[in-house]
């Protein structure tokens, strides 16, 4: 099938990298098997269902904050999907987290409290959405898509707290409630009376079972985004994200590829929103403004642009900032400095307390100009610069993909 | 004739006031190494962006293998069997030589659009294969894992030129393959170019370098103030006064 363009005169049937390759895998980092995925995912499964342990001495062992890394983890991988691996930034992914939120306190109202079902309702929702938004947006790049993308999410919003609001309950926010039809647990003989949490299969998913089924669904969203990372669709994002003029002289029609895209992280976004709504089952249309929106930008540029592990840092190490930072109040303050005399302790806590408690978003605004300006390629960059230095001298290529390594 | 594979016929374009593009026509026969020269300015390039649908010309047509090239996305002129190197090479500058080979494979393979997010693309086989012979043959084996970015300008052509070849094109346009090479790599490319040219690969080829025109080219096009003022075979071209006083004449050479 496959000969050469020139008249080989090297022997027929043989592969160059048969001829070239000496013995064993000369083609490090090329060829890295899917082995070696399932290390990593091995790995990274480990490392989310026990956080409980190894998070507990920094403060964050408790389910409340952790279910929230986890589905924060998720909103992120999959924004990276789009942003990441194809370039275009979407400043309105909060609309599908948002829709998620609604889809699924929707199933918990009209269905079941099976948290299963709701979750897939709001998947599908979002994706559905995220078609109409995208097919939209995707007119334009650049500037002018993440325009589109912020419009479109603003008008969500918007919508949600106006014409809407038979579906959102307005400012209210939509919640579950004792008249609610919930048909299939009726037919199961459940009493629709009695309020329940969501469950999986009569598991309530509160406290550490609601962090363990978040932490599932996020090794799930990682181990598919790892397949698209390394599939050929993802090959074709990388490559419209580094050339796209150059994709469509090559005879691909790009649009449908960054749709796709768009969708399957619209997707991953109301995963997100639907576990936000089964750890706590109240949607708001808060959850779909445009700081929302930034927040997931920055959880993935702060762990890192297009990498796979980066964005479920990112939103982690932010979540965890916000927890810590918009907990501190002057009180605290005060004691953490009571060593200092009482003038300069006066003066160190009017410094500081601008950066907690509500302020804590200037915190957060310094540590991202930190980041973009030290270390642009965000946590995973430092972190390879920090195995580099260990590994010095060992090896000299990287056994990194191409894609990772900048 | 009936063994053209590309007619161009009263091709115009304009730029505002500029008329880059005047009444060009232009036959290029099945197989044939036909070469474009020209002053720079000339609308050479600009020529060959009607081809590849970059620019829609205003007015003329453009017939290849059969059917009409204008109305259509440079996505669908590529999969009607042209392939195209660019002045500037472009090329995928933050993958690897081997990512850059295989995907112009892909799009052979799998046509404009297909979504396959599960199975991992190296290990697409016959892609893969195809990928590896094409870099083989354009001696950048050795490079494959490298980054693209990290390419010297020679070398970035020769990749450019392997991810036009490796979809097998029946019409290849070359737009100054060996500017910014060496002499050897020069030497190489055009070695190269015609033993490409017996695999009936046609190539439409625009070159400053007079040395590679003459040896590959069997048909020469030349080109002046956007419109075509000779054509003929090199040696008619070499001894026309017209082509020297274009040349000569031209502000630019
Ligand atoms: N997109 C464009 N917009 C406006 N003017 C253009 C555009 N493309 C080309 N031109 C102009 O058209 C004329 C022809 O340009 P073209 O690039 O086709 O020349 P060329 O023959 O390829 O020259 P060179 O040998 O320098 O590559 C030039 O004057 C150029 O400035
Ligand atoms: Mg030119």
């Amino acid at each position: 099938m496959s000969e050469s363009v020139l008249t080989s005169e090297k022997g027929i049937g043989r592969s160059p990298a048969e001829r070239h390759r000496p013995k064993g895998d000369g083609m490090r980092g090329f060829m890295s098997s899917s082995r070696s995925d399932y290390v990593i995912l091995a790995i990274f499964a480990l490392a989310v269902l026990t956080m409980p342990v190894w998070l507990a001495p920094i403060g964050a062992g408790y389910p409340d904050i952790l279910q929230k890394f986890a589905i924060f983890g998720i909103f992120a991988l999959g924004f990276n999907i789009l942003f990441g691996f194809s370039g275009y930034l979407s400043f309105g992914h909060a609309a599908f987290l948002g829709t998620g939120s609604y889809a699924a306190v929707w199933m918990f109202k009209l269905l079941s409290m099976n948290a299963l079902i709701a979750v897939v309702f709001a998947i599908v929702v979002a994706g559905i959405f995220a078609l109409l938004i995208g097919y939209v947006s995707l007119r334009r790049s650049g500037i002018y898509f993440s325009i589109l993308t912020l419009a479109f999410a603003q008008m969500s919003y918007n919508l949600a707290y106006s014409v809407l609001t038979p579906i959102t309950n307005g400012e209210t926010g939509l919640q579950t409630s004792r008249s609610d039809p919930r048909i299939l647990d009726t037919m199961m003989g459940a009493d629709p009376h009695i309020l329940r949490t969501p469950d999986f299969f009569g598991i309530a998913l509160q406290g550490w079972p609601g962090f363990y089924f978040c932490a599932i669904l996020l090794i799930l969203a990682f181990f598919v985004t790892m397949r698209i990372k390394n599939s050929t669709f993802g090959l074709m994002l990388f490559a419209i994200k580094s050339n796209q003029n150059r994709m469509n002289y090559t005879g691909f029609s790009t649009r449908p590829y960054l749709l796709a895209a768009f969708v399957i992280s619209g997707m991953y976004a109301g995963l997100a929103g639907g576990l936000l709504a089964v750890t706590d089952p109240l949607a708001g249309a808060d959850r779909m403004q445009w700081t929302a929106s930034g927040e997931v930008v920055l959880m993935t540029i702060l762990g890192g642009v297009g990498t796979l592990l980066g964005p479920v840092i990112g939103a982690a190490v932010m979540k965890y900032l916000e927890q810590i930072f918009s907990s501190f109040n002057e009180g605290f303050l005060h004691r953490s400095f009571d060593f200092l005399p009482t003038g300069l302790q006066d003066f160190v806590v009017t410094i500081v307390s601008p950066f907690v408690g509500e302020g804590w978003h200037l915190t957060l605004g310094l540590l991202f100009m930190i980041v973009v300006i030290f270390l642009p390629g965000g946590i995973m960059e430092g972190i390879a610069h920090l195995t580099r230095r260990f590994r010095k001298g060992e090896t000299g290529g990287s056994g990194q993909t191409a894609r990772t390594g900048h | 004739m009936t063994n053209d594979i590309l007619s161009i016929s009263g091709v115009g374009k304009r730029f505002g006031g500029l008329r880059a593009l005047d009444d060009v026509n232009l036959n290029v026969r099945q197989g044939s190494v036909h070469a474009i020269i020209g002053p720079n300015g000339a609308g050479k390039s600009t020529l060959l962006n009607c081809l590849v649908g970059r620019i829609i010309p205003d007015e003329g047509s453009v017939t290849f293998d059969g059917g009409s090239l204008l109305g259509h996305s440079p996505h669908q002129i590529n999969q009607a069997g042209i392939a195209r190197v660019f002045q500037t090479p472009e090329i995928f500058g933050e993958l690897s030589v081997m990512e850059n080979v295989m995907i112009p494979a892909f799009a052979r393979k799998d046509g404009a659009f297909r979504i396959n997010a599960w199975a991992r693309a190296r290990e697409r086989r016959a892609v893969r294969e195809e990928a590896e012979h094409i870099l083989d043959d354009l001696n950048l084996w050795e490079q494959r894992d490298q980054i693209v970015n990290s390419m010297s300008r020679g070398d970035k052509r020769r990749l450019e030129l392997a991810m036009c070849l490796v979809q097998h094109p029946k019409l290849l346009l070359l737009d100054e393959p060996t500017a910014g090479m060496s002499r050897a790599d020069t030497n190489n490319t055009v070695d190269l170019l015609k033993k490409i040219a017996e695999r009936g690969i046609t190539k439409v080829i625009i070159e400053h370098d007079m040395h590679v025109v003459f040896s590959l080219a069997e048909t020469v096009s030349v080109m002046a103030q956007g419109t075509v003022i000779a054509e003929g075979t090199p040696e008619q071209i070499k001894a026309s006064d017209k082509v020297q006083e274009a040349y000569l004449g031209g502000a630019h050479l």
